[in-house]
């Protein structure tokens, strides 16, 4: 049977990708960024996940103005780097596990979420920034990937509920695939960050760092933070944070920190990134 | 449990200073200014923009006001008229501008002061969360 064997949270900052393409991961500025990827990078060296169902938004790439699905699924072969402006990034493609991801699919539908699915689709920075931050620059990705995409763009995004729910149901998922596969869950955006308007360049280091302690352990609490206070405390782009959630609650109900790395600034945003994994509750006599 | 309303689900996101929630009024008047921007995801149509920015935007069905604030690149104005910054952010691609510049010119700063601020810790929230409470 396949299962969930650990949960990786992490900004997906754009420049971060930037930094990986053009090789300056060790300037002055990023090192601070990319040393508290290092534990990370080597802990997957030693146990590579099958799969990773990647948690991500999509920012105007492959989803336009015109379709907006709240949660979709990528059930695709492969999908490639997105061109965002500046020509794709020189990475991989990423290669789906379509087996996983239809029966995910069709579990979560079955479980009361209306998911969308994606058959063909290009990826941005969301998700291959991410990939890049834990995998570095290898000739293809280790391991088979899931998109699954969630609006934070166009209001009203899910709440953080939601978003709990969602990870719940995609551990049940995850765990009546017949095939054993180690599955790991990544949630990534955030952390506080605003990038629009006279108030951009807001950060809360206190704030995240209150949410990520809520990550930790079996407090259920952050599910319940509204939107409102997102934007408030963590700019107009922190809201990308409810993601994290769908990662955190398909740990089950207890989880215990691995590793944790926080830093400010990555251009406009506060990076966060943290490795779980779930605590098995004792088996009942 | 009822939901909550949608007029009370937005009626706080006017009250966050120097903000705009990309609300659906938003997507509705801004869906051809955002699918414009869209369109500069596509190589050739980099290169059609440059070559004569007014002619492309005529090519769209947007209101002068939204071409005007695009030919001045006037981002706190295009979000007023329903633009969301993750499209926008193809025109600063076009441009050839950082995602942190773009986003600078929004504020009251120049670019190197905004640098700067971000390095010393960002925007504090202390003062920038609510414009009624004033916290």
């Amino acid at each position: 049977m396949a299962r969930i064997t650990a949960g990786i949270g992490s900004s997906h900052v754009p420049l971060m990708g930037v930094a990986v393409d053009q090789n300056k991961s060790a300037d002055a500025y990023f090192a601070p960024i990319f040393e508290g990827y290092d534990w990370t990078r080597a802990w997957l060296a030693k146990d590579k996940p099958d799969v990773v169902i990647l948690v991500y938004n999509d920012h105007a790439s492959a989803f336009d103005a015109n379709i907006i699905p709240t949660f979709a699924i990528g059930t695709g072969e492969r999908f490639r780097s997105a061109d965002e402006g500046w020509g794709p990034r020189p990475v991989p493609d990423v290669e789906g596990h379509p087996d996983l991801a239809w029966h995910v699919a069709q579990s979560l539908i079955l479980d009361d979420f209306d998911m969308t699915i994606i058959n063909e689709m290009d990826v941005d920075h969301g998700l291959t920034v991410p990939l890049s931050m834990m995998f570095g620059q290898p000739e293809a990705w280790p391991a088979k990937v899931i998109p699954l995409a969630v609006n934070v763009v166009t209001y009203p995004v899910p709440s953080g509920n939601r978003c709990w729910l969602l990870g719940e149901a995609i551990r049940r998922a995850v765990e009546s695939f017949p095939e054993d596969l180690n599955v790991q869950i990544w949630g990534t955006g955030g952390m506080s960050h605003q990038l629009q308007g006279p108030r951009a360049g807001l950060l809360n280091r206190e704030w995240d760092n209150r949410f990520m302690d809520g990550l930790v352990g079996d407090s259920d609490a952050n599910r319940w933070i509204p939107h409102i206070e997102y934007l408030r405390e963590t700019g107009s782009e922190g809201i990308e944070m409810v993601m994290w959630l769908i990662m955190r609650s398909a740990l089950g109900s207890e989880t215990r920190l691995l590793h944790r790395h926080y830093h400010i600034p990555c251009s406009n945003t506060a990076i966060g990134h943290m490795v779980l994994e779930p605590v098995e509750s004792a088996p009942t006599a | 449990m009822l939901p909550t309303g949608v007029p009370d689900y937005l009626s706080d996101f006017e009250d966050i200073p120097g903000t705009r929630i990309f609300t659906a009024s938003r997507a509705r008047k801004g869906y051809h200014l955002n699918q414009f921007a869209m369109s500069l995801m596509k190589a050739e149509n980099r290169a059609r923009f440059k070559a004569d920015e007014r002619a492309y935007l005529d090519e769209w069905p947007m209101s002068e006001e939204q071409k005007l604030a695009l030919l001045a690149r006037d981002y706190n104005t295009l979000l007023d008229l329903g633009g969301n910054v993750y499209f926008l952010a193809k025109v600063f691609s076009t441009d050839g501008i950082s995602f942190a510049e773009a986003v600078s010119t929004m504020t009251d700063m120049t670019f190197p002061q905004y640098q700067e601020m971000m390095l010393k810790g960002g925007r504090p929230a202390a003062g920038n969360r609510s414009i009624k409470g004033g916290y």
